[in-house]
């Protein structure tokens, strides 16, 4: 090292590695290095800025945010269309998300703010002071079969039922209940589309892909059991 | 491994610090954050059109680069905020100051490529193949801007 413009050079390079000082009060005071945590936290804050002006300018095609409910945390998913999913705590919130960016667009972002109206309306309901949901749907992720099965179950009145069989024949094959049981058991709007409100003739739960415990629990909120 | 794109909230959060850290020391803390913006802005514009496999980094390290270029151009239209343009002479590099700082202003007064060049290798620490992915040259040519930064700062820094 005997040649000192090597010598500087590799100063420079440290230098360089250790990047330029804070940029904030919160980098101070880290300890950490010259920048410390400072970028991840900027980083962090800057990408919270930014999905909150993606809101705002509408430019992602699904926004996404999770709210409480007394089964825990949900996940909600809206399209422009309307409310195109919901996901029950025990759902891979990777798997929601890759779903939803090969079915409908992969511009998908974290933001509560174009959910708030359906967050509301999904608390109204859970105190008991909602019985019908008037937000918007999107009914991409359903096929056409789905559709006519998810559409007779949603006109279903808050405390009433009816069997596996009526929703088969109400969508027009009175045959179909099994298929119509897979139809419902695959809802990916529940709770708003009210699935739970299908029962096995002579009243057995049957089944519901939030679990049995959460379809008595929804049923005996509206007084249907 | 995925043939898919991720959902782009995945991607913002695998990118954004490095895209932050090039911002920080490329443009300085007054513009990163427009720079921040408007780099996540134009990517989820084009995020549905980009192939499956893409070098997500790379690719969100070229729109990075290109803004940053912006910046500095409307920068130069404007005052300089760091005192004197380019002290590759050396009789303009300001004295007596923290030699971190000064090192610093004189990244800034890089020429594009070599600012680029210099803040993705070592501050973001990326190979030379990245480098000139993300600033759309060949790897030699990287190296190059890369080796001629780097000796402007010498000049700078030494006197």
């Amino acid at each position: 090292m005997s040649d000192p413009s090597k010598a500087s050079t590799s100063e420079i390079e440290r230098e360089l590695r250790r990047g330029p000082g804070p940029a904030s009060a919160a980098a101070n005071g880290t300890g950490a290095g010259r920048r410390g945590l400072a970028d991840s936290e900027e980083a962090t804050a800057a990408s919270r800025r930014l999905t909150g002006r993606i809101a705002a300018e509408g430019l992602a095609d699904v926004s996404y945010a999770a709210v409480d409910s007394p089964f825990g945390q949900l996940t909600l998913a809206a399209t422009k269309r309307g409310l195109v999913r919901v996901a029950f705590p025990e759902e891979s919130i990777e798997e929601v998300l890759e779903r939803l960016a090969l079915r409908i667009s992969p511009r998908i972002v974290e933001t509560p703010a174009p959910l708030d109206e359906m967050r509301r309306e999904l608390d109204e309901y859970f105190d008991g002071r909602r019985k019908d949901f008037e937000l918007p749907l999107d009914w991409t992720l359903v096929g056409p079969f789905g559709r006519r099965v998810l559409s007779v179950a949603s006109e279903i009145p808050y405390g009433g039922v009816l069997s596996y069989a009526e929703v088969a024949a109400d969508a027009g094959s009175p045959r179909g209940s099994r298929a119509a049981g897979n139809a419902l058991g695959a809802n990916p709007i529940p709770i708003v589309v009210p699935c739970h409100r299908v029962l096995r003739t002579g009243g057995a739960l049957g089944g519901y892909g939030g679990g049995l415990d959460r379809k008595r629990f929804l049923l005996e909120l509206e007084g249907a059991l | 491994m995925s043939a898919a794109l991720p959902p782009f909230q995945r991607f913002l959060e695998a990118q954004r610090e490095v895209v932050w850290r090039f911002l920080i020391s490329s443009v300085g803390p007054t513009e990163a954050e427009d720079c921040f913006q408007e780099t996540f802005i134009a990517a989820l514009r084009a995020f549905p059109r980009l192939r499956a496999g893409s070098n997500l980094r790379a690719w969100v390290l070229t729109i990075a680069h290109n803004k940053a270029l912006d910046a500095h151009r409307s920068r130069g239209r404007r005052a300089l905020p760091v005192g004197e343009p380019a002290a590759v002479d050396g009789r303009s590099a300001p004295a007596a100051e923290e030699p971190d700082e000064t090192l610093w202003e004189a990244v800034a007064e890089l020429p594009e490529r070599q600012r680029s060049a210099v803040v993705l290798r070592y501050v973001n620490d990326l190979p030379h193949r990245e480098i000139a992915a993300a600033i759309g040259c060949s790897e030699d040519a990287a190296r190059r801007s890369l080796h001629e930064g780097l000796t402007k700062l010498r000049k700078v820094v030494e006197i």
